[in-house]
């Protein structure tokens, strides 16, 4: 018994082990306190919705995100907009449809069911307004990138004059913490940039926390409901597991074996 | 299979079992004499098979929503995630699932090392062993390849081009394998035909397994031959089906942890990058359970010879059997192979490790020494060992060692007592 504890164990440290090998080259990031992270771990919901604010205001220019709808915005486990409010968001963008009966394309105000309208109409035309980098899509963002939230944290708070020496094209800006240090996006957040609705201070922290925390949102839409099944789920199998251990040991006890 | 004649109690019961015998295999499943020393190495097996079954429900509902289509293969798994009810759960648990297939079958693999589990007669068991894993693998490759993401399409690529290395025809073979002059579209759903058909390959072969059990019975940790039925064994059921269930559970307790606290650590996170021919990633690696075998392959300089020596390593565990000369079984009773069975598991975690790494440098040296240790184990020390070694006395029964009764036995119960 011992010995198998010791077997799976062992296992779990080799299997993270492996893992931790990936990422090769380790970077420090900037520390926060992350709410949606622990067992219990939830978002806050007034920074999800200072998060979208910013996402709206600032990133969306550039940066779609194709898989949410506006109808997200207003569900369980967001940044739980009500109805009413989420409406009005989708509302106030202008959304492509058809054609109609006459056979043309047109636009309309945008509805809950609708997908983010996104900032460009392909790739190329993203490429082609940024300086042939394309600005990634935002909605899987936070798994898509090793570091997770705490290096898009870091990134957006990243920006800094390139070391004596380095010679930066134009459109390239130099980041502490983009792989390679060059990044092709110049630095969005300053100060003030946006007027927070509920008094919060703007400041390029404050923002990158709230933008970050927006996009693990968008990128794990179940993260609370995840963590609330979880805990639920190992509670009842810990339980389960007591109980047929006792059993075990009743069937057992007739033979002299160990177990 | 040594069962008692077994008659059904009903009228019914009798006539259908006289028509299909169900209910006397049922009775020999129950009554299976099982050893009653067996450890908790043992359990793995009922795990494996709760992670077959866990594998291909789970697939079988991600199959009703996934589309197949390089195009739309990314977003119907993003549509999974977010829009399926409980979709999140199932395809974590899937992905997971994989994981701990691997845990699992790497435990059980090691736990027949450790015990000469291998060893006559129980060869044939093993030896469909060996292909059940081949296939896993297989089913767990064409599986990354499905979500369409940068480490699906580029591993995909590095694997199949590994059939270029075949001499003449080996372009051609990689034309055909991939139903085009790249991964593409055609490639993508033949994959994902051949996904879903592995499994009940694997299933139909693990039924195999389990019958070529059941006719020399189990192994144990003392690995001498026991009467069956006798007081060194107890009924399958409820005895080891309790102790089964229980380490299971345990099993899903760690699963569970995965599945809902950290699912994405054991994945690649360029995986959610939509697949594009354009961009190559800066390190390609496959899942973790492939890496010592991506070691092996990198180690060799030629691509040809790499591939060899990485499928070799693989097929000589099929002719283990006839490679280990020794007569006795379990390493409890062989000193000098306990030593090498530990230096063998050392030698496979540094070419998982190395397998992460780039093939350069320090590592590369790591590698070669790691892949050249592999071998000589199988074709060199096995066959010498089992001439040369001293190992302790046997005992008769495998009630001797639990009751202590044997003087013979009291130096190797001492220092091996937690391998009993
Ligand atoms: C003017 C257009 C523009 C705006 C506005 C913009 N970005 Fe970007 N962003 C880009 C481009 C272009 C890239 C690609 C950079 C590269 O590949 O070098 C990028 C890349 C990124 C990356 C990925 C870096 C990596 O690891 O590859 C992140 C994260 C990011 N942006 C976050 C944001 C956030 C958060 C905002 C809003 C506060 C934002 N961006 C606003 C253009 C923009
Ligand atoms: C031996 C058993 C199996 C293994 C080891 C296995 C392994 C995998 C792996 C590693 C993935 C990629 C997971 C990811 O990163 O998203 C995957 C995906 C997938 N598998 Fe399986 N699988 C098995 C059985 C099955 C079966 C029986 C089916 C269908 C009947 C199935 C259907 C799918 C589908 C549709 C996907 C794509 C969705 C996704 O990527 O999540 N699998 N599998």
């Amino acid at each position: 018994m011992k010995n198998f504890f010791k077997i799976i164990i062992l296992s779990l440290i080799i299997m993270c082990g492996y893992k931790s090998a990936y990422s090769a080259e380790k970077v420090e990031y900037l520390k926060t306190h992350w709410s949606f992270k622990g067992l219990f771990g939830k978002f806050d919901r007034a920074s999800l919705q200072r998060g979208y604010q910013v996402y709206t205001e600032v990133c969306s220019s550039c940066h779609s995100m194709k898989y949410l709808s506006y109808r997200n915005l207003a569900e369980d486990g967001g940044p739980e907009f009500s109805i009413d409010q989420a409406k009005a968001i989708a509302a106030s963008f202008e959304v492509k449809d058809g054609p109609n009966s006459d056979g043309d394309m047109f636009t309309r105000p945008g509805k809950l069911s609708d997908k983010f309208v996104m900032p460009y109409d392909n790739v190329k035309a993203a490429q082609a307004a940024n300086g042939g980098a394309y600005p990634p899509d935002m909605s899987v963002l936070v798994k898509a990138r090793g570091g997770g939230v705490d290096y898009i944290y870091s990134l957006l708070q990243g920006y800094e004059e390139p070391p004596a020496g380095m010679k930066l094209d134009d459109g390239v800006y130099y980041n502490k913490y983009m792989y390679g240090n060059k990044i092709k996006m110049s630095n969005q957040l300053s100060d003030g940039l946006v007027e927070y609705g509920d008094g919060t201070t703007a400041t390029v922290e404050q923002m990158s926390k709230d933008v970050t925390t927006f996009l693990m949102w968008a990128a794990e839409p179940h993260l609370e409901s995840r963590h609330r099944m979880g805990f639920k789920a190992i509670i009842y199998l810990i339980i389960l597991t007591v109980l047929v251990y006792f059993s075990m040991k009743k069937i057992w006890s007739g033979i002299e074996t160990k177990i | 299979m040594s069962d008692h004649e077994y008659t059904p109690k009903s009228k019914f019961g009798k006539w259908f079992n006289d028509r299909l015998p169900l209910l006397t295999l049922a009775s020999h499943l129950t009554d299976y004499p099982t050893p009653k020393n067996l450890n908790y190495w043992w359990t793995f097996g009922g795990i494996l098979t709760f992670c077959l079954l866990t594998q291909i429900i789970t697939g079988l509902v991600l199959a009703m929503h996934y589309i197949a289509h390089a195009d739309m293969a990314f977003d119907s798994v993003e549509h999974i995630m977010r829009d399926v009810n409980y979709g999140w759960l199932i395809r974590y648990i899937h992905a997971n699932g994989a994981s701990m297939f691997f845990l699992a079958v790497y435990i059980h693999i090691f736990r027949s090392l450790f015990y000469g589990s291998y060893k006559s007669p129980r060869e044939v068991i093993w030896i469909i062993g060996i292909i059940i894993y081949l296939l896993m693998m297989a089913a767990a490759f064409l599986g990354y390849v499905l979500p369409w993401g940068q480490m699906s399409f580029w591993g995909a690529t590095v694997i199949t081009n590994l059939f270029s290395a075949i001499p003449l025809v080996g372009e051609g073979i990689v034309t055909w394998l991939w139903g085009g002059y790249s991964v593409d579209n055609p490639t993508l759903t033949r994959f994902f035909t051949l996904h879903y058909l592995i499994p009940f390959l694997i299933l139909g072969l693990v039924v195999l397994h389990i019958w070529a059990l059941h006719v020399p019975g189990n192994n144990n940790p003392v690995g001498i031959d026991i009467q069956k039925p006798s007081k060194d064994t107890v009924p399958f059921h409820p005895y080891i089906v309790i102790k089964d269930g229980f380490a299971l559970l345990m099993f899903m307790i760690v699963f569970a942890f995965f599945v809902f606290y950290t699912p994405n650590i054991l994945g690649h996170a360029d995986n959610y990058i939509e697949a594009n021919p354009l961009v190559t990633p800066a390190h390609i690696v496959p899942e973790w359970y492939l890496l010592p075998f991506y070691a092996i392959l990198r180690s060799v300089p030629d691509k040809l010879l790499g591939v060899i020596a990485m499928l070799s390593a693989i097929l000589i565990l099929a002719a283990l059997p006839w490679l280990d000369t020794s007569k006795i079984r379990s390493a409890v009773f062989r000193p000098l192979y306990r030593q090498f069975y530990w230096i063998l598991v050392a030698d496979v975690l540094i070419l998982g490790y190395v397998g992460a790494m780039p093939a350069e440098g320090l590592y590369l040296l790591i590698a070669r020494v790691a892949t050249a240790y592999y071998f000589i184990h199988f074709l060199v020390i096995l066959p010498i060992l089992g001439f040369k070694e001293k190992t302790l006395p046997v005992p008769l029964s495998i009630t001797e060692p639990v009751l202590g009764g044997s003087p013979n036995l009291a130096g190797a119960r001492i220092k091996n007592k937690k391998n009993l």
